[in-house]
């Protein structure tokens, strides 16, 4: 199944529960952002992109692994935004996605059917769809 | 037989998009006494009016419904209409199927099904209505203005002007406001001072004009045309009528811990005072809290050195009422305090200042004679940073949610002031946008940046650190550019958000004037009646309402000034006949209705009545005085015998609409 970076943004949005609408653009959280200097896609500028959907950039951002997860750009933001907390989404989100299945579905059939039904739930990943 | 007219508007499409008009007319046709019911495009129209006239010609109309808008749209034009074709005023309801229905509504068989509801709910209740004939009132011909900075000035003038005593009450020693702690004002870099203080001889001056410093309101009973008000004269400590202002006694004065208010703290005032030279009055005040000699005893310099032997330590607060009938509002505004923002460093640096301690340093009447330095170190900055939108359009509980709206045009003010008394000092602006709308504004910001070379960059500044030798860094962000900047200023200026004064939610309860979340004075109609407070006799002007810049101000000044005017030029006002009666038959005396009325409109008098029997007995009965009663009918329901009613709601008419409904 392939997903739509709308559908990442959405994942992403929901995750992060945050009201990325109410941002102004102000830049505040950047200015009190303690490693700013070292991100490529700057706390305001994450807020931005997931406005617009543009999940990739999230994604392919180095941000999310700069953040220290201090919060002070959310306790400063003058509209209740929580830029950490989108931090906080993209890095849920690739360590969701780390590995795969533990079963490959058409080889199923290689295994006895004794196979308990749980063993199967279990073999494949939920939280990664 | 009662022969009433239902007159169903379509208010265009307003209603008409919604409600099935035809069939609400087809319904209420089948009411007994209904004797004739259309409807009708633009009922409150001439057309429209001219319909209804001519119905009651026709059909005998003896009482009419008209299902419209609200009744506080158009009830008055449809009472007047009834009036000119000889039906009394009151004998008119409207049921409104536009606000409450079909503007509510999106289904047509819903909002048809309520409006027929709510019509019949008015007839139900114009079967009951009598003739009501309004009584009048004197008006008080002297206004109130309450608030002695520019808005309060000007509205005071104005009236003034026009023939009408006025009065000013402000809190402070002097008359002036903000206006007068300003150096100079945008758009055009007048000096403020120069403006302002002939408006202050002028109010001084004028025959119509009282004014009353250092004074608070204490109390405040009656209505629109005839207010009751006690203002309390706080004691100055020094005789105003002997006094020749010659300061001496401000100069010799030992006690001089406490910081200037008038100088936002950037130098210490003796504990008697004059606020500023142009003062008016000028006339000392002791602070009592700062003098020593209320404090230990001791000391009494002030009362030596003085020439005209005018200090007087037994001086006691005075207690002066007046009658006015009318009261502006123009208590202005103050700055929010910036606690909540500690990582800007307010107040962990000295060189953290605010926009109003900026006016006060480069004023030539100011601290340092208008020298610009930094307050910790004394000396010239070589480099400052103004922050805008600290505290505004802030929706956390930290600041304020809406624009303060006068920032950035003085942020420009500033950025110039700096940049021509000192071209070599750089200044940068952080903004978040740039909100100049006004006639030159947007000019003027621009002139800011072409021609005196500030800079502006388009993002905010996050904190603000000192090191322990007083040495600022600003951490903040660049937008355009994408950058994370760290600057080394001298001087850091915060442009705070703008509040009400801090007596507004006090002053509002007070005047029964209703405030906003923010403890905004709101107005009648924000786009109709900007002026009125939507309690009748009250007015509004200046920044007490909204911020605004002087300009702005002084228009609403003039503004609240004319509606004072226009109602001080009455002779009479006609009173709300709605008020409440008793029924001194039935009632027992017993003046539970003394207690809840709001408005102290009922009292117990001892009289003759004629009880249910018929017999004559003498007791005490509830009297309502009709012209302090606001109809609010709380003694309605409080009496326990139900001999209250309101009349135009009575009880019957109340209880008929109820169960038209059910
Ligand atoms: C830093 C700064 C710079 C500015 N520069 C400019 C400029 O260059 N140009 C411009 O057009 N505008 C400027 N403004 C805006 C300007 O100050 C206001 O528009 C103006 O002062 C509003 O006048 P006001 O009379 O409504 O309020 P105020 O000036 O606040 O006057 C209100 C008065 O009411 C009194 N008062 C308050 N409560 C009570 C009470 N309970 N009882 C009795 N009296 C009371 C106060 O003591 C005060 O005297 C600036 C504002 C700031 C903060
Ligand atoms: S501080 Fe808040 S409003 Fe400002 S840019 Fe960041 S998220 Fe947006
Ligand atoms: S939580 Fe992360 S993004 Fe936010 S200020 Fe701290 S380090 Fe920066
Ligand atoms: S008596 Fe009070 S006001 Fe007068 S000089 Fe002494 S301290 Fe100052
Ligand atoms: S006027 Fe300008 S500085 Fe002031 S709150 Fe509004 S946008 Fe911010």
């Amino acid at each position: 199944m392939v997903i739509t970076e709308k559908e990442k943004a959405e994942m992403l949005s929901q995750l992060a529960a945050t009201n990325v609408s109410h941002c102004i653009q102000c830049g505040r959280c950047s200015a009190n952002c303690p490693v700013a200097w070292k991100m490529d896609v700057l706390p305001h500028r994450m807020v931005y992109a997931l406005l617009n959907g543009e999940a990739d950039t999230l994604l392919e951002a180095n941000s999310p692994w700069k953040c220290l997860s201090c919060f002070a750009c959310a306790q400063r933001c003058p509209k209740g935004v929580s830029p950490a907390a989108i931090m906080e989404a993209v890095r849920l989100t690739a360590i969701r996605s780390q590995g795969g299945n533990k079963l490959n579905p058409n080889e199923l059939e290689n295994y006895n059917d004794k196979l308990p039904q749980q063993a199967l739930v279990a073999a494949f990943r939920k939280y990664n769809k | 037989m009662q022969k009433i007219g239902v007159f169903v508007c379509w208010c265009g499409s307003n209603i008409a998009g919604t409600v099935d008009v035809a069939a609400v007319v087809e319904a209420v046709k089948k009411i007994p006494d209904v004797a004739y019911a259309v409807d009708y495009k633009y009922m409150c129209s001439e057309e429209g009016q001219k319909l209804i006239k001519d119905a009651v010609v026709e059909y005998g109309l003896d009482r009419l419904v008209v299902c419209s808008c609200s009744p506080r749209m158009h009830e008055a034009t449809f009472r007047k209409c009834a009036e000119s074709i000889g039906i009394n005023p009151y004998m008119v309801e409207i049921a409104n199927i536009r606000e409450q229905c079909s503007w509510v509504l999106k289904d047509v068989a819903v909002a048809t099904e309520k409006a027929i509801q709510l019509a019949k709910a008015a007839i139900a209740k114009v079967r009951f209505n009598d003739p009501l004939h309004p009584g009048q009132s004197q008006v008080v011909k002297r206004a109130l203005v309450i608030g002695g900075g520019i808005a309060g000035i000007q509205t005071a003038l104005d009236i003034a002007d026009a023939g009408y005593k006025v009065d000013i009450l402000e809190k402070e020693p002097t008359i002036g406001g903000k206006m007068a702690q300003i150096d100079k004002t945008f758009p055009t870099l007048d000096c403020s001072a120069c403006i302002l203080t002939p408006k202050m001889v002028d109010a001084a001056c004028h025959e119509n004009i009282t004014i009353h410093t250092y004074s608070e309101l204490e109390a405040v009973s009656g209505y629109v045309g005839n207010f009751d008000v006690t203002i309390r004269k706080k004691a100055r400590s020094v005789k105003a009528e002997i006094c020749s202002g010659c300061g001496i006694c401000t100069e010799k004065c030992p006690a001089r811990k406490t910081p200037s208010e008038f100088d936002e703290g950037l130098r210490n005032r003796g504990a008697i005072y004059i606020p500023f030279a142009q003062a008016i009055p000028k006339v000392p005040v002791i602070d009592r809290e700062a003098c020593l000699k209320f404090k230990t005893g001791k000391c009494g310099v002030c009362s030596i050195v003085c020439p005209n032997k005018a200090i007087d330590y037994t001086q006691e607060d005075e207690l002066i009422t007046e009658k006015y009938g009318a009261i502006v509002l123009a208590t202005g505004f103050e700055l929010i305090d910036l606690d909540k923002y500690g990582e800007l460093g307010y107040g962990r640096s000295k060189n953290v200042i605010t926009s109003m301690q900026l006016e006060r340093l480069t004023n030539a009447a100011g601290p340092t004679e208008g020298h610009l330095v930094c307050p910790a170190t004394g000396k010239e900055p070589k480099s400052v940073v103004i922050v805008s939108c600290v505290g505004s359009r802030d929706t956390t509980e930290r600041g304020k949610t809406y624009c303060s709206k006068v920032c950035c045009m003085y942020n420009a003010k500033h950025a110039m002031y700096i940049r021509e008394k000192y071209p070599n000092v750089d200044v940068t602006v952080f903004y978040i946008d740039v909100r100049t709308p006004g006639k030159g504004f947007d000019e003027f910001q621009r002139r800011a940046v072409e021609e005196y070379g500030v800079h502006y960059v388009r993002g905010q500044v996050g904190k603000v650190l000192s090191d322990k030798d007083g040495n600022l860094t600003v951490f903040a962000s660049d937008l355009n550019s994408g950058k994370h900047l760290m600057l080394n200023p001298d001087l850091v200026v915060l442009a705070c958000a703008v509040k009400p004064a801090k007596d507004a939610r006090k002053l509002a309860s007070m005047l029964t004037a209703s405030i906003d979340t923010n403890d905004f004075y709101v107005e009648a109609h924000p786009k109709l009646r900007p002026v009125e407070s939507p309690t009748a006799g009250i007015f509004l002007s200046g920044m007490c309402q909204g911020p605004k810049d002087i300009p702005e101000t002084v228009s609403q000044a003039g503004a609240a000034a004319a509606k004072v005017i226009g109602l001080l030029a009455k002779d009479k006002l006609m009173t709300n006949p709605c008020t409440a009666k008793c029924n001194e038959k039935i009632c027992s005396g017993c003046l539970t209705c003394t207690k809840v009325c709001p408005y102290g409109a009922i009292s117990g008098v001892e009289k003759e009545v004629i009880t249910l029997n018929g017999t004559r007995e003498k007791r005490v009965v509830a009297v309502v005085n009709e012209a302090l009663c606001q109809g609010c009918g709380a003694c309605t329901v409080a009496c326990p015998s139900a001999s209250m009613d309101l009349q135009g709601f009575t009880n019957k008419q109340i209880l008929a609409e109820v169960d038209a409904l059910c």
